[in-house]
């Protein structure tokens, strides 16, 4: 087992075979991801096809501009790591860590937009079951990007605020909300009922892959300081491009939920 | 002579060890502790249905005993006994391999069942699951039971189990030597494959599923909550589309280690071995879009039943085929009653009753009648126990002697094989008479009407504990004083039995076998008087 | 409880319990059909492989003959035919299926409640009853409904059974067409009670459901006359408007009001006797005393004079 030294584990009879199956095994393992979000598509799905009114009304609350501007970043981070893969593969170590560098900050540069778009969700009350809980303004004005827009008025300035106590439980929903002005009654008339299914949804969906987001960096960090080590060269990079496809999957699941939660009508 | 067992010693060579041989041992010794487990809660749910009402529990502790044993034979013995225990040890050597191909993800893979084994029976001590082993909701949400420890201990061990599949899959395709073709795998390996594929593929959506479980009741999410909006019967949809392929998961190994002891015990090459082989994979297949029918009476539209009915019937040829293939390869055979082989010929006669009883429930219009009764108990049983349990018992006493160079008494092999093979039917064919006339499951009071029948099912349970107290003191008396083991007692032509010693040495093969035949010729190994053992011509 | 599930109807039979309903016979015969298949095909079988194994026992040094390791032609045989015979089983399995989920427009509506741990009946007429009673051969349609989890409705002897789903209707029927009494289970396992979630089905001869029906709906016919009408006074809603202990509410108190002489809103003065209280309740707009305003619904349809008499008689003891 002496990997480091001779990278040729006893049960194999030469490198090819040992990257082929390691490579086989990371597919199915990608399987197996897909498989797991899977079931959190067919969630969606199935409630989509349900009650597609709560999916047209609640993507509203979601910041597009923000998830594109973390679309682009994955896409760029794709970018940086296939470009890491090829420099092991040339045995290009400086270039490889500048790689990894790179993909590991856009990383955080998308968990970062991601707190930012959590946190305003969680000022405003737009939650999961039992812990959605609108915050009047929210509610009185849809458009897009009103998140972002709000976001500096803080709650107590707004002068209904003591109104959020009226709120009604969950099962009723925003209607709860319709009786201060009537301009907001109107708007919570088009508010249908269980939107907070669609905020679950959305925090089950993104969270499993902020998750895998996160994985995936200790994963880079973890291949970022072996090629320090020099470990890695042009007869041996299984590791690094290993790494590589399951980042590629994290971005592609990404790709599919920027349009399935930000972009419904 | 150096083997696996003695190649090294300490602890530290056996819980760091990345020999498959020894990571498959660990495996043994860990589901047959919790298959002793289990089947304590059995005996005291038996013992508790030996007269209606109170016997020797309340309600309560009645609903937690069912729920542990159906749970920990599940997740913690069935599905991992073939493949993870079993399979570890003989699929890289029946391939001619040194070892998996991922020996670390295998270590990995048991100290993970380890780790969610500890999870599950954490439950017991905190306040012990009352859900059911199926965790349907809103129950599950509502209870005040450690359905979160529960579940949890369910999604780890998931994820080994799909450790496991994944590291077969990729054995079988890259480490075949290269004159073994698909169609010159024993059969067993077969099965192996097709049940790495649902391994691979079903697991993710039960780990989903339960995290979404766990979820609703830390988070309150509401998605399977009908107080939030959300719809309860999507629970069942996700949780069978996992657990109905489990089924299979459990039985197709099974199938694989018959198809392996009819053909050594007949001696005569396998009737049909595309048959069986394609079959396995058809079974896996066929298995992913039968899930709706264990919701026929859940409300699900007529639509939906009759596809699912329709789908169900299609997994029964394929089963049936097997059954076929395995009694024309007894024709003409020279048939030796081995303990293996009595378990395979107990196998077919138990799965068939298995098997059959389940035509009346894919049936919509008898389903409707039989379901959630004791019927369905019955009919799992016969399959899970008659099938599964009874195949492992034959793959235990056949590999037996390679794993640890030990012969074991036929006589008591025999004898216990009588003894289980009595106890079960009494056990479960009156549940079949109970479930027609209406005996609903997971019932703790009865109608007095069933007393009778109760009473017999339990004592049938104890003849059935004998046998199992037996098989235990046997096997572990050979381990001390039983008879050395030659390489190939049986006669077998696959490689674990013709190209290597017992036990095995540490790596399996000093090179790659090269015996570029069918598996099941036996022209190739002859029986030598002198050392009572088979050995290549 | 013990007595009804211990019913002697259901000891017919090895297998299958009693036929109680329209449906049974034809379910019975499909459950016959498949077990005389599955009866063949298992004989067939363990009698193959037990002649096998005694013919072809192995015999110390003497090989198997020569035999062939696939035949074609038998292996297409032995998977057609099973492919034949589950198609049958499908087909009248799902053909029957089909008749039980579409109840006749006849079907009359019974309300069932799933609740830990006990059914309740609710009758078109608002009368509710832990125990089912039907008429004999009228088919009947449960509209069922649960409070808390999954429960199932479970009636053996009519091969009858529907989860109850919390959150949504669910929908049985059946037609009984034997006279007697039959347990009823919850079939989805629910907790603690499961299995005392059990009550029964009370099947009545021609005649013996309307019958039954007159008696039990009357729950106050063995009351004391006022008693009943108090607990009407609660159950009617009269409760909303008008009080017992002389506070004025919307409408008048009933505290002391018989044998009064009131003033009307016309002026007229009226002593409130029996007929004024019952034109008050059936027609409340005639006569209305001064200071109250003219906002009481009628209850003719609602309240019948049965019941009229005992409400009148309750606010009689209300006097003095």
């Amino acid at each position: 087992m002496s990997e480091h030294s001779k990278n040729l584990a006893h049960h194999f009879s030469n490198t090819e075979q040992q990257f082929e199956s390691g490579k086989l095994g990371m597919w199915l393992f990608l399987a197996t991801e897909i498989l797991l979000f899977g079931g959190l598509f067919a969630a969606y799905a199935v409630y989509r096809a349900n009650h597609p009114e709560i999916f047209a009304y609640a993507h509203q609350y979601l910041d597009r501009n923000l998830g594109a501007l973390n679309t682009v970043v994955l896409i760029c981070s794709s970018f940086t790591m296939a470009w890491g893969v090829r420099m092991a593969q040339l045995g290009k170590q400086k270039q490889l860590l500048w790689s990894l560098m790179l993909t590991l900050v856009l990383a955080i540069a998308f968990l970062g937009v991601k707190g930012v778009e959590y946190e305003s969700k969680w000022k405003h009350g737009l939650l999961w079951g039992k812990n959605y809980n609108p915050v009047e303004h929210v509610e009185a004005a849809p458009a897009h990007g009103i998140v972002g827009e709000a976001a500096p008025v803080d709650p107590p300035e707004v002068p209904t605020g003591e109104n959020a106590s009226l709120i009604a439980p969950a099962q009723t929903g925003p209607a709860g909300l319709a009786h201060t002005s009537g301009e907001a009654a109107k708007a919570h008339e088009e508010a249908p009922d269980n939107v907070h299914i669609f905020f679950g949804i959305y925090f089950l969906m993104t969270g499993l892959h902020g998750l895998h987001v996160l994985i995936g960096m200790g994963l880079i960090l973890w291949i970022f300081a072996r090629s320090y080590w020099g470990h890695f060269g042009p007869d041996y990079y299984t590791p690094v491009d290993l790494v590589g496809l399951y980042w590629h999957l994290v971005d592609l699941i990404w790709i599919f939920l920027f349009p399935l939660l930000y972009l419904i009508r | 002579m150096s083997n696996y067992l003695n190649h090294t010693s300490g602890w530290k060579s056996w819980v760091f060890t990345l020999d498959h041989k020894r990571i498959g041992i660990m495996y043994l010794v860990a589901i047959l502790s919790s298959f002793l487990l289990g089947g304590i809660f059995a005996m005291l749910i038996r013992t508790e249905l030996l007269s209606p009402g109170q016997t020797i529990m309340d309600a309560d502790t009645y609903n937690r005993t069912f729920t542990l044993h159906g749970a920990i034979m599940i997740f913690l013995f069935i599905i991992p006994s073939i493949p993870a225990a079993l399979g570890n040890f003989v699929l890289p050597v029946m391939l001619g391999a040194k070892d998996v191909a991922f020996p670390r993800l295998n270590l990995m893979s048991f100290w993970l069942y380890c780790f969610g084994a500890v999870f599950a029976v954490f439950s017991l001590v905190t306040k012990a699951v009352d859900t059911g082993w199926t965790f349907y909701t809103p129950y599950s949400t509502t209870t005040s039971a450690s359905v979160i420890s529960m579940t949890l201990g369910a999604v780890i061990l998931g994820f080994s189990s799909i450790f496991t599949g994944l590291n077969f899959v990729v054995t079988i395709h890259k480490l075949r030597p290269k004159w073994m073709t698909f169609f010159k795998m024993p059969l067993f390996l077969w099965s192996l494959y097709a049940t790495s594929i649902i391994q691979i593929l079903a697991t993710p959506v039960l780990g989903i599923t339960l995290l979404l479980l766990i979820a609703e009741r830390t988070m309150g999410i509401g998605i399977f909550d009908p107080g939030l909006g959300g719809d309860p019967v999507l629970y069942q949809h996700f949780f069978w589309f996992y657990s109905h392929p489990a089924v299979y998961i459990m039985i197709l190994p099974a199938m694989g280690i018959v198809s392996e002891l009819i053909s050594v015990f007949s001696r005569k090459t396998i009737f049909g071995y595309r048959a069986i082989a394609y079959s396995s994979v058809a079974i896996a297949l066929f298995g992913f879009f039968v899930w709706g029918h264990h919701m026929f009476t859940s409300g699900q539209s007529t639509l939906a039943n009759m596809i699912f009915s329709l789908l169900t019937f299609s997994v029964s040829i394929p089963s049936a085929i097997k059954v076929f293939n395995w009694l024309a390869t007894l024709y003409k055979g020279s048939i030796s009653l081995a303990a293996p082989m009595l378990y395979a010929l107990m196998f077919i006669f138990l799965f068939a009753i298995g098997g059959l009883t389940g035509l009346f429930l894919g049936t919509l219009a008898t389903d409707v009648h039989l379901h959630d009764t004791y019927f369905v108990v019955a009919h799992f049983h016969y399959v899970m126990f008659g099938g599964t349990m009874i195949a492992f018992l034959g793959g235990l006493h056949y590999w037996w002697p390679k794993m640890f160079g030990k012969m074991y008494s036929e006589k008591l092999a025999a004898l216990a094989a009588a003894l289980i093979f009595v106890g079960f039917n009494m056990t479960f064919f009156t549940q079949f008479v109970m479930g027609t006339r209406g005996m609903p499951r997971r019932y703790y009071n009865y109608p007095e009407e069933f007393t009778t029948a109760h009473q017999i099912s339990s004592i049938g349970s104890y003849i059935m504990g004998l046998g199992f107290v037996l098989i235990a003191s046997y096997l572990v008396y050979s381990l001390m004083w039983g008879k050395k083991a030659p390489g190939n007692p049986w006669g077998a032509a696959t490689l674990e039995w013709s190209h290597c010693p017992s036990p095995p040495p540490h790596d399996n093969f000093a090179e790659v076998p090269s015996q570029d035949t069918d598996p099941y010729d036996y022209s190739i190994v002859k029986y030598d008087e002198e050392s009572d053992s088979y050995h290549l011509a | 409880m013990k007595g009804i599930l211990s019913n002697p109807l259901l000891a017919q039979g090895f297998w299958m319990p009693v036929k109680g309903s329209s449906m049974a016979g034809e379910v019975d015969w499909i459950f016959q059909f498949i077990l005389w298949v599955a009866l063949f095909f298992f004989v067939l079988v363990v009698g193959i492989m037990a002649v096998f194994v005694m013919r072809y026992r192995r015999r110390p040094g003497v090989e198997p003959e020569e035999s062939p390791s696939h035949n074609t032609k038998l292996e297409i045989v032995w998977s057609v035919i099973p492919i034949i015979l589950v198609m049958i089983m499908f087909y009248a399995g799902f053909k029957t299926y089909l008749g039980m989920e579409t109840p006749p427009r006849s079907s009359h509506e019974v309300q069932v409640v799933g609740q830990k741990w006990q059914w309740t009946f609710i009758y078109p007429n608002g009368y509710s009853d832990p125990v089912l009673h039907l008429p004999i051969d009228e088919p009947v349609q449960l509209l069922m409904r649960s409070d808390d989890v999954i429960h199932s409705f479970f009636v053996p002897a009519f091969r009858v059974k529907k989860d109850v789903v919390p959150g949504r209707f669910t929908k049985a029927w059946f037609e009984p067409n034997l006279a007697g009494v039959f347990p009823v289970y919850c079939a989805e396992y629910c907790g603690t009670g499961h299995s005392d979630m059990t009550t029964a089905v009370v099947v009545h001869e021609p005649g013996g459901f309307e019958e039954w029906m007159a008696t039990a709906a009357n729950l106050y016919a063995d009351l004391p006359p006022a008693e009943a009408g108090k607990m009407l006074y609660a159950a009617k809603g009269c409760t909303a408007c008008h009080s017992i202990d002389g506070t004025k509410m919307v409408g008048p108190s009933f505290k002391s009001v018989f044998g009064k002489t009131e003033t009307m809103k016309s002026g007229e003065n009226i002593t409130v006797d029996e007929n004024y209280l019952r034109e008050s309740i059936y027609n409340p707009q005639v006569k209305v005393l001064e200071g109250y305003e003219p906002v009481m619904p009628t209850y003719q349809g609602t309240i019948n004079d049965e019941e009229l008499g005992y409400i009148i008689e309750f606010i009689k003891s209300l006097a003095e």
